[in-house]
């Protein structure tokens, strides 16, 4: 059972920064996310595209700021569950709180802070009949890890960055035999990756089928094979016991809207008047995942609510104890040991 | 004089006609037009042809043509249930050109919220 002050449900810019706020008032946190990466939408929408509206920040690429929130938490030294949705949350007799990720971790604490976002981002998947026989036993859509696939023979599917940026890796040495499969010419990845792909296909390092997709799979037990549909070609087999279906990842609320919390259109209500608590005592929610009059989705005003919540959560996790603002300027980022 | 309020019909998921209407001058695209009209489009990725959330099969040609942007291309490459006429509506501009147009919602990703299992 991993133990900490606060649980933050959802490394996204907004949970990241809330790591932040509650150092400052010597919180440990704990965040979980489904994501094997932390970042949220930056991280996975668009990692590449810049941001205008960061205080003091007049451009910088949402990549380059969810690095930023990891240095700037870096001397707080939070604990990551990453890769694992988080699927229950149950109170304790001795008023604390249960997380269960769907992999079974368990993290407990007397304060949870939901920083969802638009909710869990699960895949995109293909629509083929027998997919879910073979998810995890083949076809994966995320790779947290590369291991599993070195030295050997991979099939990729997508046209984005994260499909070329995985089949360009493994190509690299790193797998025995890897074989792109995208559905047209043109890639929605960037120039430069695609144009990486294209020299490892001229050099025999990766095979590369366009106007082609996968759109059946065979094994027994576990993957085998897949077939693929070429654009005025005959179908043909690829032998493989990996099939990577990379086509980019959609957010759906999931198992937090199980958790009898007060909802509005998919969002959880709080108090804004005051710290933005639920209506569970102790579970707070900040960032795009709440809702009150005037809400605005913007990392801006997720940075915001985070502040005022923790000051909140401190209160509740030391009632006695009296606490006053301190500006970092003066009194400087003193981290954990 | 231009057009300021047009009127245009939108099928929606249970393959109910909504007649809706949308503003030209507050320089809208369709997904916002739709969701200011409270219809169950996304728009997750506020627009930028990344998602595919406002995904649309265009039923009169006339008035919407189906030719596709670089961008918006590329993401339906990576989309299911991509038919001809299929778009993405935060890549259609308001205007009073609009008027009288139908589409279509095209299917969730994964079949909507409840597909999961968590
Ligand atoms: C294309 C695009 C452009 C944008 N441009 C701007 C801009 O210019 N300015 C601006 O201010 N905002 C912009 N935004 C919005 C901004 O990205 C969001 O407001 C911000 O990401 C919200 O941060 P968050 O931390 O609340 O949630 P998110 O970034 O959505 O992160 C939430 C995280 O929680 C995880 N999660 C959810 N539920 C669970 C669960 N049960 N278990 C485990 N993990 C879970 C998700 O996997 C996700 O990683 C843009 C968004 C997009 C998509
Ligand atoms: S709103 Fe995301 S693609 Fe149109």
């Amino acid at each position: 059972m991993i133990t900490t002050d606060i649980i933050i449900i959802g490394a996204g810019p907004v949970g990241l920064f809330t790591v932040f706020e509650a150092g400052l008032l010597k919180m440990r946190c704990h965040l979980i996310d489904a994501l094997p990466i932390p970042g949220g939408q930056c991280a996975e929408i668009y990692p590449k595209k810049p941001i205008y509206d960061i205080p003091g920040y007049p451009e910088i690429l949402a990549g380059e700021l969810v690095d930023n929130l990891m240095k700037q938490i870096e001397p707080f030294k939070p604990g990551f569950t990453l890769g694992e949705p988080a699927v229950s949350l149950d109170k304790t007799d001795d008023d604390q709180f249960i997380v269960t990720t769907k992999q079974g971790t368990q993290h407990k604490a007397p304060i949870v802070a939901i920083a969802g976002g638009l909710g869990v981002f699960v895949p995109r998947r293909p629509s083929i009949d027998n997919l879910r026989d073979f998810e995890e036993k083949g076809v994966n859509y995320f790779i947290k890890d590369p291991e599993p696939y070195r030295n050997k023979k991979v099939v990729i599917s997508g046209g984005g960055d994260s499909a070329l940026d995985w089949a360009i890796f493994m190509a690299e040495d790193f797998a025995s035999d890897v074989t792109l499969i995208h559905r047209s010419q043109s890639f929605r990845a960037h120039p430069d990756s695609v144009q990486k792909a294209f020299d490892l296909a001229e050099a025999g390092k990766l095979k590369m089928f366009l106007h082609s997709e996968v759109h059946k799979l065979s094994g027994n037990g576990s993957l085998d094979a897949v077939t693929v549909k070429q654009k005025e070609k005959e179908d043909f087999q690829i032998e493989t016991k990996h099939w990577l279906p990379l086509f980019g990842l959609t957010p759906k609320l999931g198992p937090i809207a199980k958790w009898g919390l007060e909802l509005e259109k998919n969002a959880i209500v709080v108090n804004n008047a005051l710290d933005y608590s639920t209506n569970i005592p102790g579970v707070f929610a900040v960032g795009d995942i709440n809702t009150y009059p005037g809400k605005l989705k913007l990392i801006l005003c997720g940075f915001h609510e985070a502040t005022i919540m923790v000051q909140h959560a401190f209160k509740k996790i030391y009632p006695d104890k009296r606490n006053v603002l301190k500006y970092t300027t003066v009194n400087g980022v003193n981290g954990f040991e | 004089m231009s057009k300021e309020i047009i009127a245009i019909t939108v099928i929606d998921r249970a393959g109910t006609e909504q007649a809706i209407d949308l503003p030209t001058d507050m320089n809208l695209n369709l997904m916002e037009g739709c969701r200011i009209n409270e219809l169950p489009v996304e728009g997750t990725c506020g627009g930028m042809a990344l998602c595919a959330s406002c995904h649309v099969y265009v039923h009169t040609e006339d008035i919407i043509p189906l030719e596709r942007g670089d961008d918006e291309q590329a993401m339906l490459d990576d989309t299911e249930n991509v038919k001809p006429n299929s778009r993405l509506c935060c890549q259609i501009r308001i205007t009073e050109n609009l008027e009288g147009a139908i589409v279509e919602l095209a299917p969730e990703t994964n079949g909507g919220e409840e597909d999961e299992d968590w």
